[in-house]
């Protein structure tokens, strides 16, 4: 009896925090049918901040990648003095809020900023610009490739690597040829989690974006601006094609998951 | 001299793996490092290989000295007790892994692969990943990548540690039957005194990061340095103050000179062999005899033999 009960009270908690609001925007969106909907996403500022989304979380996700496997590298097979602190230094971002990460990020690089001038001299804009907002989605997602390659490098070992060395491999040649192969799934489910984490960031580029339409509007900005301003159809697509998004991205993972360790 | 430490020290942290090693190994040579786990012997190969750095002492491999040199630059194959297997390719790319490495022309890979294989007997495996094979398999796969760019030096580290008795016994006679062929000067570490002197020319015993003895299987069981080195490579009991091998001892149900008595307590049957098992005053001693000599003695439990060392018996002093 008592199973059914918390069988039942799950599925509802699921459903009206889950289910139902996001049924409910898909309802929305295709209400009037599929035109309104094509309409909707193909206008001049949602076509740019599809492209200006995905612009920004692959940069982000080729940052953390490089970022993610290198520390990963250097956590697992390395010793070194601050190691624990560059440890917990990673878990950084989980922790802060994206608005704080976004605020931070003004007070280093902002016009005023001492950092931010000096770029501003020579011309580049970091705030209220893309590389601003690489800069803080990378920021937030900064531990998923790490988290997710560590512990599958610490379980490949290094005898492997050590096999390939006395065999007359080179340091590159070893880790691209027997390293990288040890890994992949394992990296590859750090980057779609990065990708989706990428995709779906609002707090951070909120507060780093100026939120400038046409400009430096990503979709999920642009969600909240239509919003606002009453232009429902244009919000409910743009959030049912990030909800598609997230969904494709969970898929993967969960493909990617169950062969992380062959 | 295909390999020469000289004076390699070596401490982990605090504690000293290896003091003062210095070991020769003559080219083409099968050599056993034998000693007790914690004896050092597996860092002393992984020093030779290049895997760990000496703190002190010089390695020398084909007159060129090594002691700085990348592993990948020593060409020396190594073979893990854990096979390290490249799980993702098949077992014919990681035979080829290093000449791939190395560019050799495809042509030739292939045909030096193929080669290899049938050494190892894997030819029909070459497509199959490590996953499907059983551990001699991959064992044996290991032994032919690490021949595969033709080494100046083989090493092997416990080898077969992680097989089972059977399998253990059949590579061991094949890695024999391997060095006759291949004459690769090859050095492999093994706790397993049997399997050092099954297999080796020459055994290098190592225990608390020193060598205790140098010498063939013959000379270290005939004449052991120490009563470590005795005890280590076959069974021991102690007559009086000596150390001596059981099949040594003389026994005889009548006084003779020189002789000890003692109470026979034990009289157990192995076949061919007999172990008797007794008490001299309150120390136990025993004698392995074969069964001819056990029968004519015509002992049992309670009764009195006379033990003494044969004519051509090892003794030695017992250190207390």
């Amino acid at each position: 009896m008592a199973k059914y009960l918390l069988r039942a009270l799950a599925l509802i908690y699921l459903l009206f925090l889950l289910v139902i609001p996001v049924g409910l925007i898909a309802w929305r969106t295709f209400g009037d049918g599929l035109g309104p909907v094509v309409e909707a996403l193909t206008s001049d500022e949602a076509l740019h901040a599809i492209k200006l989304t995905l612009t920004i979380a692959a940069w982000a996700v080729v940052g953390n990648t490089i970022f993610g496997v290198g520390t990963a590298v250097l956590l697992v097979r390395h010793d070194f003095p601050g190691k624990r602190l560059l440890n917990a230094l990673i878990d950084l971002p989980l922790a802060v809020s994206p608005v704080i990460a976004g605020l931070a990020l003004i007070l280093v690089y902002g016009k005023f900023a001492p950092v931010g001038g000096w770029l501003e001299q020579r011309g580049i804009q970091v705030i209220f610009s893309i590389p601003g907002m690489v800069l803080a989605t990378i920021f937030v997602s900064l531990p998923l490739v790490v988290r997710a390659v560590a512990p599958v490098l610490e379980e490949l070992g290094v005898e492997q690597e050590q096999a390939a060395q006395t065999l007359g491999a080179t340091g590159w040649q070893t880790f691209r040829r027997i390293t990288i192969p040890g890994i992949r799934w394992a990296l590859a489910y750090g980057v779609v989690l990065c990708m989706a984490r990428a995709l779906g960031e609002y707090g951070a580029l909120a507060v780093v974006s100026g939120r400038i339409v046409g400009e430096t509007q990503t979709l999920t900005l642009f969600v909240e601006d239509r919003f606002q301003n009453f232009d429902q159809p244009a919000a409910f697509a743009a959030a049912t094609l990030l909800a598609l998004i997230a969904i494709v991205t969970l898929l993967l993972t969960k493909l990617l998951r169950p062969k992380g360790n062959d | 001299m295909a390999i020469e430490v000289r004076d390699v020290n070596k401490s982990f942290g605090t504690t000293p793996v290896l003091r003062d090693v210095s070991v020769d190994i003559a080219s083409g040579s099968l050599t056993a490092l034998l000693g007790p786990s914690g004896g050092g012997k597996s860092t002393l190969l992984r020093i030779i290989a290049g895997l760990e750095q000496p703190d002190t002492g010089t390695v020398v491999i084909s007159g060129v000295d090594a002691t700085r040199l990348a592993p990948q630059r020593r060409n020396v194959g190594f073979v893990f007790q854990h096979y390290a297997a490249f799980k993702h390719l098949s077992v014919f790319r990681n035979v080829a892994f290093g000449l791939e490495v190395r560019k050799r022309p495809r042509a030739e890979v292939r045909r030096r692969v193929r080669e290899l294989l049938e050494l190892v007997h894997l030819e029909q495996m070459a497509d199959r990943y490590p996953a499907q094979l059983s551990g001699g398999q991959r064992q044996r796969m290991a032994l032919a990548r690490a021949l595969a760019v033709e080494p100046q030096v083989l090493l092997l580290d416990e080898p077969f540690g992680a097989l089972d008795a059977q399998v253990r016994k059949e590579l061991r006679t094949w890695l024999r039957r391997l060095h006759d062929e291949v004459h690769v000067t090859t050095v492999f570490v093994t706790h397993d005194q049997e399997e050092a002197m099954d297999v080796a020319d020459e055994i290098v015993v190592l225990a608390n990061g020193e060598v205790v003895q140098v010498g063939s299987p013959d000379e270290i069981y005939d004449n052991p340095a120490n009563p470590f080195v005795m005890s280590f490579l076959g069974p021991v009991t102690r007559l009086g103050e000596y150390l001596v091998r059981p099949h040594d001892i003389d026994a005889s149900v009548t006084p003779q000179p020189g002789a000890t008595a003692a109470v026979v307590t034990r009289i157990v049957r192995l076949g061919f062999e007999v172990r008797i098992e007794m008490r001299i005053d309150d120390r136990e001693v025993w004698a392995q005899l074969t069964r001819g000599t056990a029968d004519s003695l015509g002992i049992a439990p309670g009764d009195t033999v006379y033990l003494r060392p044969s004519p051509h018996a090892k003794l030695l002093a017992t250190a207390a």
